[in-house]
């Protein structure tokens, strides 16, 4: 069976580009054994880092708490295995920009023992919004699709605004990726349960469920599922495949036609974007009481000589990993985390798995980089932007520094997807230059505000001290005044008292 | 395990200048064989000799700019611009005509503009306007085509060349004897005296749209341009732009007064039009840059064409139609920009 590509909205330009799925998508999911040693972050996730809850030495369980969420937004973290806690320490990570982060280093013991759980399994529905939040956020549970958002906190925001929809976004745009595939042909029950969790909590009755075309097994998987469950709030959407339409604002302008407004979220237009990995992993917390502690990852590219998808606990190295799947070909050249378009490059393999790490994606040389020549303005670029951006202009205004112009041409709007660069025939590699752009503006508006702040404390501070100043100032004239009123008046004293003197005493000169 | 680190996509681009350019060139050989069919070979003799001015000017100004002469000369551009120089000028042009041209185009529309990219005219139309303006005589000049004419003389090779390099034709043969009027000085000419335009077509000089022989160098030269559409090296905005441009007004015109205007189709297929809509007024770094742009783009290029054609002192409009237009580019980039998604104006970005 397979659902109907029509009734969906436009996206302006995208990629049509080589897949290279099928590398990593003919065999079932492989179960990573637990490693010696887990390395888990305690952020791992858009916000405040989480309270560390365990000492140097400890001994921990499997799924217990051993980081806490602290602040607004923020997601606890767990332990994805029982042993020993060696160490919290900074450690690489793959972030934007390098670098170490503090983690929690755990001496797996190899039981794999799990704790019990706190309190028993109760059915959703017996639960109100507030508590199911609640829960929610106590499974460490976050973003899978890339973005790591607290899922709990983005639940709550949205449940305070007017909804219609729930979109599962299982697309996949990104070539090599297939880890939501795969997820959806063996766990559809899973992420259907967790759909439904999701709009209990929410309170919508209309859930999307957006397959990419080019994953018909997937589909099937989940139309089975869906027959099944005879739940007729939801629908599945079959979307075209071009990238990035799996860039949440793309995905419900193809779901809903509706654009979500710049500076704004999907939930302006009535809708929830959860990855399929996240409602999976809602369903397995919820109903089953496993916390967020391991996920499915894609691992592939040339530099891999048996790509396929692992389910991996949080924590393990990226080189357990890959060791796992039958270690790196001859030639290898960039460690990638995440996709071949928007995933980080990485320089060690000793970094962990996060909550985040869809994809590791291992390139040989076999891409040839050319060198970057002028931009000839051929526009293609602008062809492909999703955004409707015009890049070339961008560029020619980033290499200017011209911010006002950057703003008033969208700089801001940029989803960094990486299409311009693809098509670009001089090889300028502007997602990177627009990132730096992007990086430099907020760096502007940070001192603007910082700047802002200290003029007006510099104002205040002049304020006070001419306040000051004056009161003083009227304070002396007081003072003189007095003085004044009083000096005139003890010299006539004075005066008088003399001339009464001499009237009294006339003969003494 | 380390790894080199570099900045996403990890995907390397496939398209590439050099590549786009080989291609344009590619798209006028077809163009190249009908002209030295029609018109001998003068016009492999100017190219060669804008090649060779176009490939020192740029290997000069690079060297002087201090940058790589390799990369420069790699990206074939210089080569294109020589080449639609040629195809502009008549097939007899003194070498110094051919050369003036080049280096105009290249030293100083391309390379004091700062190089490829920057520059705000297009290299090729801007020397062709300075030797049409420098040397009106040398740009009249047009020999017959062969097309079966009893008084036709064939330009051997060997006069092209004498010609091409002195100036001169070799003693037996006068330039009264070779010179014919181009289709479009004669039709002007003739329209201005009292002539109609079905007298005008009824001449044998005249073939289905344009004149004989030039027409079929027209038409291969679309074929190119079609081809470069087939393969996006090129888009359809500006080619469908000029034809609009050029069609509508002089559409209108004959529908109105059939006697006193040359048919669209005569504009069609007469002079640069051609070789304007598919390879000079697509330069991409000259023309404007969204879609909605360049179709306004092509419109004015395309309207500037005709009327200069019907009412300038040129017999072509073609290089001041895209010099104009190049001018205008900045406007037209400015007040066609797309609506970014998301945001509610249409052509306006907020803030802007």
């Amino acid at each position: 069976m397979s659902a109907p590509t029509f009734d969906l909205g436009n996206l302006h330009g995208g990629l049509r580009m080589p897949r290279r799925k099928d590398k990593s998508n003919k065999q079932p999911i492989q179960q990573v054994p637990v490693p010696q040693q887990l390395i888990i972050p305690i952020t791992q996730h858009v916000g405040d880092p989480a309270q560390v809850v365990v000492g140097i030495g400890e001994r921990v369980l499997k799924g217990q708490l051993i980081a806490e969420s602290d602040g607004p937004i923020s997601a606890p973290v767990h332990a994805s295995s029982s042993g020993k806690v060696v160490a919290i320490e900074p450690w690489p990570v793959s972030r934007r920009l390098g670098g170490n982060a503090p983690c929690i280093i755990i001496e797996c013991d190899g039981e794999d023992r799990a704790i019990e759980l706190s309190e028993p399994i109760t059915p959703y529905e017996s639960l109100d919004q507030e508590i199911l939040f609640q829960k929610i956020l106590q499974g460490g549970i976050v973003g899978l699709g890339g973005a790591v958002f607290p899922t709990a906190q983005k639940l709550m925001h949205a449940s305070i605004t007017p909804l219609e929809h729930l979109v599962l976004n299982g697309i996949e745009c990104e070539p090599y990726i297939t880890c939501d595939d795969m997820l959806m042909r063996e766990q559809a029950n899973d992420v259907l349960g967790g759909a439904q969790i999701l709009m209990h909590a929410l309170g919508v009755e209309h859930c999307f469920v957006a397959v990419e075309s080019d994953k018909p097994e997937a589909i099937h998987a989940i139309a089975d599922v869906m027959t099944a469950l005879q739940d007729d709030r939801i629908a599945l959407k079959q979307i075209p495949t071009i990238y990035p339409s799996g860039a949440e604002d793309q995905t419900v302008q193809l779901v809903t036609n509706k654009e979500v407004p710049t500076g704004g979220l999907p939930t302006d237009v009535g809708c929830v974007v959860q990855n399929v990995g996240t409602a999976a992993a809602v369903y397995r917390w919820i109903c089953k009481g496993e916390p967020l502690i391991s996920r499915v990852t894609t691992v592939t590219g040339d530099g891999i000589a048996a790509p396929m998808n692992v389910s991996a606990r949080i924590g393990t190295t990226v080189a357990d990993i890959i060791n796992f799947v039958g270690g790196y070909t001859e030639n290898v050249h960039h460690l990638v985390i995440g996709g071949p378009m928007t995933g980080r490059s990485v320089t060690t393999d000793r970094i962990p798995l996060v909550k985040a790490t869809n994809c590791i994606l291992v390139m040989s040389d076999e891409e040839q980089f050319g060198h970057e020549q002028p931009c000839i303005r051929c526009g293609d670029c602008a062809s492909v932007c999703p955004v409707q951006l015009l890049p070339q202009q961008l560029f020619w205004y980033a290499c200017a520094d011209n911010e006002a112009k950057l703003r008033g041409y969208g700089l801001m709007d940029c989803i960094e997807c990486g299409c311009c660069d693809l098509v670009c025939p001089s090889h300028i590699p502007l997602t990177a230059d627009f990132r730096m752009a992007k990086a430099r503006m907020r760096e502007l508006a940070d001192e603007k505000a910082r700047a802002e702040r200290s003029r007006q404390r510099y104002e205040a501070h002049t304020e006070r001290l001419e306040k000051e100043q004056m009161l003083r100032a009227q304070q002396l004239e007081a003072q003189k005044q007095a003085a004044r009123e009083g000096g005139s008046k003890a010299i006539r004293d004075i005066l008088e008292r003399t001339s009464k003197k001499d009237a009294q005493d006339p003969g003494e000169d | 395990m380390e790894f080199a680190r570099r900045d996403a996509p990890f995907i390397a681009p496939k398209a590439n200048v050099a590549s786009i350019m080989r291609q344009v060139l590619y798209a006028l050989m077809p163009a190249t064989i009908v002209h030295v069919w029609f018109f001998g070979a003068g016009l492999v003799f100017n190219m060669l000799i804008a090649i060779m001015f176009c490939i020192g000017g740029e290997a000069g100004m690079m060297l002087a700019r201090g940058k790589s002469i390799r990369v420069a000369l790699g990206d074939f551009s210089a080569i294109v611009t020589a080449i639609i120089i040629a195809f502009a000028l008549p097939p007899l042009t003194p070498w110094w005509v051919t050369a003036t041209a080049a280096l105009f185009g290249i030293v100083v529309a391309k390379h004091l503009y700062g190089g490829l990219g920057f520059n705000i005219f297009n290299p090729a139309m801007a020397g062709y306007v300075v030797v049409l303006v420098a040397f009106p005589v040398h740009l009249n000049f047009w020999v017959a085509p062969r097309i079966g004419d009893l008084d036709y003389h064939y330009v051997t090779i060997f006069e092209t060349l004498s010609y091409t390099l002195t100036g001169t034709l070799p003693d037996y043969l006068t330039i009264d004897a070779i010179s014919r009027a181009s289709p479009l000085d004669a039709v002007k000419s003739a329209l201005s005296t009292m002539h109609t335009f079905a007298e005008i077509h009824a001449n044998p000089m005249m073939g289905d749209f344009g004149g004989r022989g030039w027409e079929w160098i027209s038409n291969y030269i679309a074929m190119g341009g079609v081809w470069l559409l087939l393969k996006r090296i090129i888009r359809w905005h500006i080619p469908l732009g000029v034809f609009a441009g050029l069609l509508v007004p002089s559409g209108l015109m004959y529908l109105i007064e059939a006697g006193n205007h040359a048919s669209p189709g005569f504009y069609l297929f007469s002079g640069g039009t051609m070789l304007c809509a598919f390879f000079v007024a697509t330069d991409p770094v000259s023309a404007a840059t969204s879609p909605r742009g360049r179709f306004v783009y092509g419109v004015g290029i395309g309207f500037l064409i005709y009327a200069i054609r019907r009412w300038g002192s040129y017999a072509d409009g073609v290089a001041f139609a895209v010099i104009l237009m190049n001018m205008a580019v900045p406007a037209i980039d400015y007040l066609t920009r797309p609506r970014i998604v998301g945001h509610i104006k249409h052509g306006k970005a907020p803030g802007a």
